[in-house]
């Protein structure tokens, strides 16, 4: 074959919403560990994650400390980069675009907008759309799950409440999509338009999930996976991969918990490999009731 | 016809979805039993590291090993195609491939997700015009074997390769609505039909 035959014929495109939803695509089925540091990272990609998350402190820590927190030291990013061959991605402020903007200079694969992190526009997100790097942002329900893809997101998780090792809330969330999902798809034409109303939505993506039955985007879960059999949990109402924050590097042995999770999403259907991994894990995270809790994060976001 | 798909890890629903709608029946592969009277085999894209991973976790790589090896058909799209390679590079010390197909594969070639594209690419054999590729963080072809046939290449370096019975793709015909490459496996798999029935007795 000739060498111009096999050319590309027309020129490259980047930043598509074809190719950020692409990457999330690629991430299904898997689990993205958030990380402090590269040996974490490191004991991250050993255990089968397909990406992890650069941050300087997990959500349990943050929780504790209180305080404003921000974008992670960029040098630390880089750390991280380098250490690992499978994706990353990094925490940017609700709002905070310049945040965004930094993160994609230093080349991450994945912005998460999120509310573990103090929220620096108290109206407003990141308008999504100019950036070439995508963006995950966290919802709570399906209204807010479309607002955020109106403004560009490529992916969508559930907020749950993150740094309480409580997947109550993340449980929440993820039934109140996709039951509201399942709702949409037996309205009429005319109840499409009041259910956008009711959702603070735009008619055009609630009309695409009464016709399609399911989020324009990828839906991962986040926020109070602390176990093999809580990952499974949220596999099987339906989420599509799970992000694990304080879960595995606040439990007593990372390495084993870390596999463990790995192992539990992919086989997430399947009760005795969930037995068999399940087993000699040591202590899981330290829980928190959520009504104990003095600030809840999943508020975070409009 | 009955396709096994990888479904460990990665984008294998948009696969299966792709082949269904083609008139095949499908199957996700999770474990050794799932191979059973598949007459071909699809490995997705998602994280290679992961997905070899799980493979050898789920006592999954040597039937697979085998089944390829005896000639049962198989389509690898990104990680796919480097879990179907003779040699990885840039990947893991660790990280085993099947050796199907007789190409060396280099990892997040293109660069990272702010690098990854859509082009629309001219693929030797295939009507219709250029096919519409999407390459995420996308692996590329280094070395291809004098077996191996070269239907695309982006500036000169092979994105998509056939060598008998196993194809592989460095992009995502997945993501996009055509279904052109899809059909050209399955056509290729059915034109080889009676070898593969030989060999599912031979087995």
């Amino acid at each position: 074959m000739a060498e111009n035959e096999a050319a590309v014929t027309a020129g490259r495109e980047t930043g598509t919403m074809r190719v950020k939803r692409g990457l999330a695509e690629m991430l299904k089925g898997g689990v993205i560990m958030d990380v402090v540091d590269p040996e974490q990272a490191k004991i991250a990609e050993d255990a089968g994650a397909t990406s992890v998350m650069a941050l300087e402190r997990v959500p349990s820590d943050i929780r504790r400390d209180g305080g404003v927190a921000r974008m992670s030291d960029p040098e630390m990013i880089e750390g991280i980069k380098a250490a690992v061959t499978i994706p990353v991605m990094a925490k940017a402020r609700i709002g905070h675009f310049a945040e965004a903007q930094v993160l994609e200079s230093l080349g991450v694969d994945y912005v998460d907008e999120s509310e573990v992190l103090t929220p620096a526009d108290e109206a407003h997100h990141i308008d999504k759309w100019a950036f070439t790097v995508p963006f995950v942002c966290g919802a709570t329900n399906l209204g807010e799950a479309l607002r955020r893809i109106s403004e560009g997101a490529a992916m969508i998780r559930s907020k749950g409440e993150a740094g309480t090792g409580n997947i109550v809330e993340a449980v929440r969330h993820l039934r109140s999509i996709l039951g509201d999902i399942r709702k949409i798809t037996q309205a009429d034409s005319a109840e499409v338009y009041d259910w956008a109303k009711q959702l603070r939505a735009p008619v055009g993506l609630v009309q695409e999930v009464a016709e399609t039955g399911t989020l324009p985007v990828p839906l991962f879960c986040a926020g109070g996976i602390a176990t093999p059999a809580d990952a499974s949990l949220v596999m099987q109402l339906g989420a599509q991969a799970v992000f694990v924050g304080s879960g595995i590097f606040k439990s007593d042995q990372p390495a084993v918990m870390a596999k463990a999770i790995v192992e539990a999403t992919t086989n997430y259907a399947d009760p005795e490999i969930l037995a068999k991994v399940s087993r000699g894990l040591g202590k899981a995270m330290p829980g928190l009731e959520i009504d104990a809790l003095d600030t809840k994060l999943a508020d975070r976001g409009w | 016809m009955r396709v096994s798909v990888l479904a460990l890890q990665g984008a294998s629903a948009l696969h299966e979805a792709a082949l269904r709608a083609l008139g095949a029946e499908t199957v996700p592969l999770r474990t050794p039993g799932d191979l059973d009277d598949v007459d071909a085999v699809v490995l997705p894209g998602g994280e290679s590291t992961t997905i070899s991973m799980m493979l050898e976790r789920n006592g999954l790589f040597e039937p697979l090993a085998a089944r390829l090896g005896a000639g049962l058909p198989a389509f690898g799209t990104c990680a796919g195609m480097i879990l179907l390679a003779d040699e990885v590079l840039d990947g893991r010390p660790d990280q085993r491939s099947f050796a199907a197909i007789d190409v060396a594969v280099r990892r997040n070639a293109f660069g990272r997700q702010v690098d990854s594209f859509e082009a629309d690419l001219r693929i030797e054999g295939l009507d219709g015009g250029d096919f519409p590729a999407v390459f995420i963080r996308a692996p590329v072809i280094e070395r291809a074997g004098p077996d191996v046939e070269v239907l695309a290449a982006v500036d000169g370096r092979p994105v998509l390769c056939r060598q008998g019975p196993v194809l592989v793709a460095a992009f995502h015909p997945e993501l996009s609505d055509d279904l052109r490459l899809h059909r050209l496996f399955l056509d290729h798999v059915t034109s080889l039909g009676p070898v593969l029935a030989d060999r599912a007795t031979a087995d």
